[in-house]
């Protein structure tokens, strides 16, 4: 399984704080792609230009690999400090 | 010594800090530093023209302090640094409220006020922080500046 989190803003406008799902991608493109498919604000918000993504609470890339175990977080441009 | 993890103080609190005892603790028995900077981060009445009443910080629990303590990790291979003490607060806080501390020391000023500079910088682009204005009108979430993502990458 692969727990995936979502913040801040996203959260909201998806209505979901956190899900599980089966690891049967390969990579966060993948997971993105497979997300999308959950509805119209799923596929507008968790684009790659608009949603920032870290595995294991490190930042990542597109290309990042995925295994069983990984919490996966989405979030918008943070805006600390 | 430099390098001591006890060197380096990281916080992710919903508690007020308090500026005289953080000073303390930086210059407290530290007689090889000749230098302390540090900045003190508030919440402000207006933003974009926006009448603010407060804010709530959410953050992202697992992932805060180790984004945080992989900042200062960049900031000590970068510069000869003493003490570095950086706390971040959360939670709703009220106009004037304080919400950030970066304190560092070292021997010679230059390396105490990049390494604070570049803290910042980088804090307000890699750490994962959201800020929720409360206003008038209704809340809101605050979007990310370009000005932010452009002073980060210039490290």
């Amino acid at each position: 399984m692969i727990k995936v989190l979502f913040f801040a803003q996203l959260r909201e406008v998806l209505g979901c704080a956190n899900l599980e799902l089966e690891a049967n991608v390969r990579n966060i493109a993948e997971l993105r792609a497979q997300l999308a498919q959950k509805g119209q604000s799923w596929q507008e918000f968790l684009a790659s230009d608009k949603a920032l993504v870290a595995v294991n609470q490190t930042l990542v890339n597109e290309d990042c690999a995925l295994n069983s175990g990984d919490e996966v977080a989405f979030f918008p441009p943070v805006t600390g400090g | 010594m430099t390098n001591a993890p006890q060197q380096n103080h990281i916080s992710v609190q919903q508690q007020d800090f308090d500026l005289a005892a953080e000073y303390q603790a930086l210059t407290a028995n530290n007689q090889s530093d000749g230098a302390v900077v540090h900045f003190v981060g508030l919440v402000r009445d207006n933003n974009l023209g926006r009448q603010v009443q407060a804010l709530e910080l959410e953050h992202y629990p697992a992932m805060t302090s180790k984004a945080l303590s992989e900042l200062v990790d960049e900031a000590r291979q970068r510069w000869d640094l003493g003490r570095v003490r950086l706390i971040h607060r959360v939670g709703k806080l009220g106009l004037g409220e304080q919400i950030v501390f970066v304190g560092v020391t070292s021997k010679h000023r230059g390396s105490a006020f990049a390494a604070c500079e570049f803290l910042m910088d980088q804090l307000k682009t890699r750490a994962p922080f959201w800020k929720k204005e409360h206003t008038q009108q209704g809340e809101h979430w605050i979007e990310a500046r370009e000005s932010d993502r452009v002073k980060a990458g210039d490290w």
